[in-house]
């Protein structure tokens, strides 16, 4: 499987997404923001940071880069995208995703372990995980407030596309285990079609048990073995 | 020229003289700026520089030692690390989220223009009470700047400290280190040589932010202050972001001779010093400065701290390469000069010469003062206050809580919470732990950093103080199972023209110097800062050590947490601890008084490598030392998961749970290596006393078969976490 990750000038997880994926055994490209083809690739993961120092709105001038018509071509014929953080920001800011993120509630940077519950394991980025399973994947932001008027709201949950929640230790979905003021403790969504995937936690911060723990390696195990079992269909 | 010129830059009347005779006429009024950075304290070290010179500097392990960018130690594999701490005092007090900002944005151009790619950042930071004054805000602020330029650059903040004290308010310090990882090959230094090759101004443009910050840096604090917000500089981290990445890309491309990061009086320095180095000249043409104002005279071109900017000797004729190194992350690279070897700094505009002078006239011709010392009169009258009948004023119980909610002991959460610790993934402990430790990537290899000083014991003592803000970083590093390496170090004090003050100074060195000889952890470099006072007061002598440790396997990692019922605790080194200058006596007795245990170095340094020799076979669950609020916080800090039995025989309840004694650590050993420690300890002649062992959920405490404490981990570890939250939360928060 062929894996592309975006690198903006202020992208600063780049390396780490890199070397996460080097630790499942596969071998990443990294893509400059100036280029403008994604072709030949089977997931680009956009990392997270600060794409152009995010002075204006996270993520707003991010979408205007070149590499980023080719990924939203590549997004709408259902090639896989991996937003995490930032590339989350950038993904509801050129509308592959609905919804916002804003400032946090408590208006401060948030970095800290947090738990959160699986919602949806039906899909390309979590079939790894139980439905439901709580894992502890850290966060890592100033900007994850997730918002979505009620209309929004509401098909994302008609159509099963809320895949992580923001949970206490306990597995709750509760105001207490929420770390920025995110509407219904929404973590991370995916697009209608299953193929787009935004989350503000950091997966590839927790691959290694020396690092703080290994709840994030399903993610990259399930998208692998989606790819393995297409490979082996023949596709 | 008028004397208010030169007064109002800050140089006096014998340096103005002094100055006339090295250029044998009178200076123009750009000279005569440029005199007055070079020769400031923050530029020059004219005062400090007699009692630097006598600290250790030398060890095998030390490849560059103080006078460049930052130190250079050698952790073997061909990897060294590179590592200083700065002070940004008087910016953040005036303006606290940019003041911080741009302090961890300078000291990681110190480390990045070494070539090294910074890996972490700590911070040393000292406020007044929280609920004095506007502390909250400078607190909020400084944590906001620092999380700001870090978080946003990508370079983990992994620790630090945080203490509170009314010395402090009004004059916050703000201490950054950064540290970084580096091949030997690649290591840059700050030099302009070979004639003729070309001087480049790369990074951001030139504007008038921060004139004359490193004069302002050098003068006490006043009301008038205010007014000098202009001296306070603006920190944009995506830019310095871009900055780091072409300037690594160019120290690896092997196309430079020197480089060298615009900070404190910014071209002027950074040329001035460059050719110093190089014994050569530098003429640079003020014309050709990219600038993002119009109008700028040569005064301001030369005194900008504009910041994200680097001075950059490339080899000749390779200038087209940096060039394009720049313009592919988006920046700017352009010739202003060239290489002489007149050994002048000569400055043209339009065609005409408009400053010319000596290079080593504003280096080595500095002027140079030994201040006069006197021992203030305190220092005696402290030492007699008789503490003999100082008694437990409350229940042991009662005196736990409270200082498990003094916000210096209370834990930080609240701080390193808003720093992102984790980016780069390779925090292996993360702030909470005694020192942080990152794992060196491509190799077994983990590295240990702290800053530590407890001013209270400088200020009683500042020859021992020094002494124990060294002991303390070596006893972290040791307590997550690192080898100190080396230190560097940042001394903040108030105004060295008071003799009482300079005494200080000059006995913290002195203290510092003795603690790195014993310990073998050199000083490779760091800052002064001097006027630390507000009208009518100094801060507290603070001398602040950044530390540096090596794990030569990141498996051997120590953390400070009890795992599980059943670990035997012992304590190595003394039992009871001193009243003398404790938290419990400043907090029960509102007193900061009394004679400091006498200091011995030899048996510390025992203690620290028995703590290596036990974890390196593994026989440690978990080490930490006992510093402020003495064993009982210690215990209450290192039992989140598990509870303690503990029960031991003292004549003092209060000095054996209270007392502080540098050179002590709480261990918890597993059961089955129990018997080890023990004959270890017996063998190499090692002070240890069992405490006990881990149990339930609660901490208990018996002295004397009497239990004087029992309190639920879910009564106190709340309050421990959640002291500083609470109080920053409350009411004025923005």
């Amino acid at each position: 499987m062929k894996i592309g990750i975006v690198r903006f000038p202020g992208s600063n997880c780049e390396v780490d997404c890199l070397e996460a994926w080097r630790v499942i055994g596969q071998d990443p490209v990294m893509i400059w923001h100036q280029e403008t083809s994604v072709k030949g690739l089977d997931l680009i993961v956009l990392p997270g940071g600060f794409s152009y120092g995010d002075y204006l709105r996270t993520g707003a001038i991010a979408r205007f880069s070149p590499i980023m018509n080719d990924v939203i071509r590549f997004a709408k014929d259902g090639g896989l995208v991996w937003g995490i953080c930032n590339g989350f920001q950038i993904l509801t800011e050129c509308g592959l995703l609905p919804g916002a993120l804003l400032r946090n509630a408590g208006l401060h940077f948030v970095c800290s372990p947090q738990y959160l519950r699986v919602e949806s394991n039906g899909t390309v980025f979590t079939n790894e995980y139980k439905q439901g399973q709580i894992i502890q994947i850290p966060v890592n932001h100033g900007e994850g407030n997730y918002t979505i008027d009620d209309e929004g709201l509401k098909s994302l949950q008609e159509n099963n596309q809320i895949v992580f929640r923001y949970a206490t230790s306990n597995g709750q979905v509760h105001r207490n285990g929420n770390p920025n003021g995110s509407r219904e403790n929404i973590a991370g969504i995916v697009n209608k079609e299953g193929n787009i995937l935004g989350m503000m936690p950091h997966p590839e911060r927790v691959v290694e048990d020396i690092i703080g723990g290994v709840d994030g390696r399903g993610m990259f195990l399930s998208v692998l073995k989606h790819f393995e079992r297409r490979g082996q269909r023949g596709a | 020229m008028e004397p208010k010129v030169w007064r109002e830059m800050g140089l006096n009347d014998e340096e103005y003289e002094k100055i006339k005779r090295l250029m044998a006429r009178e200076p123009n009024f750009l000279e005569v700026g440029i005199f007055s950075v070079m020769w400031s304290e923050h530029c020059s070290y004219k005062t400090s520089k007699p009692i630097l010179k006598k600290f250790p500097i030398e060890g095998p392990q030390v490849l560059q030692g103080p006078g460049e960018g930052a130190g250079i130690v050698d952790i073997g594999d061909d990897l060294a690390v590179v590592f200083k701490m700065e002070s940004h005092n008087h910016p953040s007090a005036i303006e606290p989220y940019q003041g911080a900002a741009t302090g961890v944005g300078g000291i990681l151009r110190d480390v990045f223009s070494m070539g090294a790619r910074p890996v972490a950042v700590l911070d040393a930071l000292r406020f007044g009470p929280l609920e004095e004054g506007n502390n909250k805000l400078l607190l909020s602020g400084v944590v906001g700047g620092i999380g700001g330029y870090g978080n946003s650059i990508g370079i983990p903040t992994v620790g630090g400290d945080v203490y509170f004290h009314s010395s402090y308010s009004g004059n916050p310090l703000v201490n950054a280190m950064a540290v970084g990882i580096l091949e030997h090959k690649h290591i840059a230094k700050a030099v302009a040589t070979g004639v003729g090759n070309p001087v480049m101004v790369v990074g951001a443009k030139t504007g008038r932010d921060g004139i004359h910050g490193a004069t302002f840096a050098s003068v006490e604090l006043t009301e008038e202050s205010e007014s000098k917000r202009s001296a306070v500089q603006v920190g944009d981290p995506f830019m310095e972001k871009l900055l780091m990445e072409a300037c690594l890309e160019l120290i690896q491309a092997d196309i430079i001779v020197g480089i060298q990061d615009m900070g404190a009086a910014g071209l002027t320095c950074s040329s001035s010093e460059m050719a110093d180095h190089g014994d050569s000249g530098i003429e640079m043409d003020l014309s050709l400065v990219p600038r993002r104002e119009t109008g700028m005279t040569p005064y301001e071109i030369m005194l900008s701290e504009s910041q994200e900017r680097m001075l950059v000797v490339p080899k000749a004729g390779k200038e087209r390469e940096v060039e394009e190194v720049f313009i592919r992350w988006g920046l700017e690279a352009t010739v202003v000069g060239r290489v002489t070897d007149d050994g002048r700094l000569r400055l043209i505009e339009d065609g005409k010469i408009v400053a010319d002078m000596p290079v080593k006239a504003l280096t080595d011709e500095a002027p140079v003062y030994h201040r006069p010392t006197r021992e203030p009169s305190y220092y005696q009258e402290l030492k007699q206050v008789n503490l003999e009948n100082v008694e437990l004023k409350e229940s042991a119980e009662n005196v736990l809580l409270a200082l498990l909610t003094n916000p210096t002991i209370a834990n930080k959460e609240w701080v390193y919470r808003q720093y992102d610790h984790q980016v780069g993934t390779n925090t292996v402990v993360v702030p909470g732990g005694d020192a942080a430790v990152l794992r060196v990537r491509g190799t077994r290899k983990g590295i240990a950093m702290t800053t530590d000083c407890n001013s209270r014991f400088v200020y009683l003592d500042p020859y021992i103080g020094g002494a124990l803000a060294v002991i303390e970083a070596a006893q972290n590093i040791v307590c997550v199972g690192a080898k100190p390496l080396a230190i560097t170090d940042c001394l903040n004090f108030g105004n060295p023209e008071k003799p009482e003050i300079f005494w200080q100074f000059e006995q913290a060195c002195a203290g510092i110097s003795e603690a790195c000889r014993i310990l073998e952890t050199p000083v490779t470099g760091g800052n002064v800062s001097l006027y630390n006072e507000t009208p009518g007061r100094a801060i507290f002598p603070t001398p602040m050590i950044g530390m540096v440790g090596l794990l030569e396997d990141i498996g051997q990692v120590l953390g400070n947490q009890i795992g599980t019922e059943g670990e035997q605790i012992y304590i190595v080194g003394e039992l009871e601890g001193e009243i003398s200058g404790s938290e419990y006596l400043a907090v029960f007795e509102n007193l900061e008084a009394g004679l400091l245990p006498e200091l011995n170095l030899q048996a510390i340094k025992e203690r620290l490598k028995f703590i290596l020799k036990l974890n390196k076979p593994g026989l440690l669950q978990a080490a930490h030392d006992v510093t402020e609020g003495g064993l009982a916080v210690a215990l209450a800090e290192m039992t989140a998961a598990c509870g303690a039995d503990i029960s031991i025989n003292s004549s003092s309840e209060l000095k054996t749970l209270f007392g502080e004694r540098l050179g002590r650590i709480i261990i918890s050993v597993p059961k089955k290596h129990a018997d080890a420690v023990e004959s270890l300890a017996k063998a190499d002649g090692i002070p240890l006393c069992y405490l006990g062992e881990s149990k339930g959920i609660n901490l208990r405490i018996k002295v004397n078969g009497r239990e004087c404490l029992n309190i639920p981990l879910g009564k106190y570890r709340p309050l421990y976490e959640q002291t500083i939250r609470n109080i920053m939360d409350s009411e004025n928060e923005e």
